[in-house]
């Protein structure tokens, strides 16, 4: 299984890069960018031999314990039964 | 006193900490690796400046899981001193020592340069030799230390007197130009400025030394 979790800012935090992105971006010609929000993605293989309710759990835990700073982060996260399952698991977001 | 300096697998203000306590305060310091276990004969802990872990993931984020920081967290709970400066500080808030978490700087640019600090609290074990209001002179070299706490955190950070430090003039984005903060018992301290570095007439400035004899 693969795990795509992906890490935010909360919402009125201050990001820095995602204004000077979104600087670059109205410069480029895109003026109708009114905000971006740059945050991480990281991708965890997980063994087979849990059980995907059982992977989930873990996840949750990586993230609150070590993935994320919940003080300042957001995260979501899919669980994937391989890379090639992309499409079929696609409602698997939580 | 005894202190200990922790050494983190990419520490780089660990000899600098260590150097102004032995040579230049005569104190009795020990180095710590980040895998030692026993802080019991000690009496105050430096978590220095750095690049633990190379900063992977968050500064401080991976620090906080070595064998020494469950040590330094039960020290803290029985009263003992801490200090965290700059690195060591993004430490103590990933391992929830002290409250809040570090942002980018505004700038998105590393900084190193000297600034000026105004001392908010005096009553502080680490800043009992300095004057309130005082201002003082320290280096500050880091790209993470726009600090950031929720509105309530903060209102309670200053209910309680735990801001120890603002910058006069703000260079980092930090929230309330806060530069150093200590957790409400008041024997946790953490602050981005290097008073390490600024211990010696030599280094330009001898403000930081005051902290370190604060303590002694």
């Amino acid at each position: 299984m693969i795990a795509r979790i992906y890490i935010t800012l909360k919402e009125g935090v201050l990001d820095p890069q995602g204004k000077t992105v979104q600087k670059s971006l109205n410069s480029l010609g895109f003026k109708n960018i009114s905000d971006v929000r740059v945050g991480k993605y990281i991708e965890v293989k997980i063994d087979k031999s849990i059980k995907k309710s059982q992977a989930q759990k873990q996840i949750q835990k990586m993230c609150d314990e070590l993935l994320a700073n919940t003080v300042i982060e957001n995260y979501s996260f899919e669980i994937l039964r391989s890379a090639q399952d992309d499409r079929a698991c696609q409602d698997d977001r939580v | 006193m005894k202190w200990g300096v922790v050494v983190f697998p990419g520490s780089n203000c660990d000899h600098d900490a260590y150097h102004v306590l032995k040579h230049v305060l005569h104190q009795d310091v020990h180095f710590l690796w980040h895998k030692d276990k026993n802080l019991k004969t000690y009496d105050a802990i430096v978590l220095p400046g750095g690049f633990s872990y190379g900063d992977y993931l968050r500064c401080g984020a991976m620090a906080r899981f070595s064998p020494i920081m469950k040590e330094v967290i039960q020290f803290s709970k029985k009263g003992g001193l801490v200090l965290g400066i700059c690195n060591g500080f993004q430490i103590l808030l990933e391992s929830g020592l002290l409250p809040g978490a570090m942002l980018q700087n505004a700038s998105l640019k590393f900084i190193c340069e000297t600034v000026t600090l105004a001392v908010e609290h005096n009553r502080n074990p680490f800043t009992k030799k300095y004057k309130k209001g005082e201002h003082l002179q320290m280096p500050i070299a880091h790209a993470e230390g726009n600090y950031f706490i929720d509105a309530e955190g903060l209102k309670e950070l200053e209910d309680n007197g735990q801001i120890i430090f603002r910058y006069v003039k703000n260079p980092n984005g930090s929230l309330k130009s806060i530069a150093g903060i200590s957790n409400k018992k008041g024997n946790v301290l953490g602050l981005m400025p290097h008073p390490e570095r600024a211990s010696e007439a030599l280094l330009g400035s001898t403000d930081g030394l005051r902290l370190f004899e604060s303590v002694i």
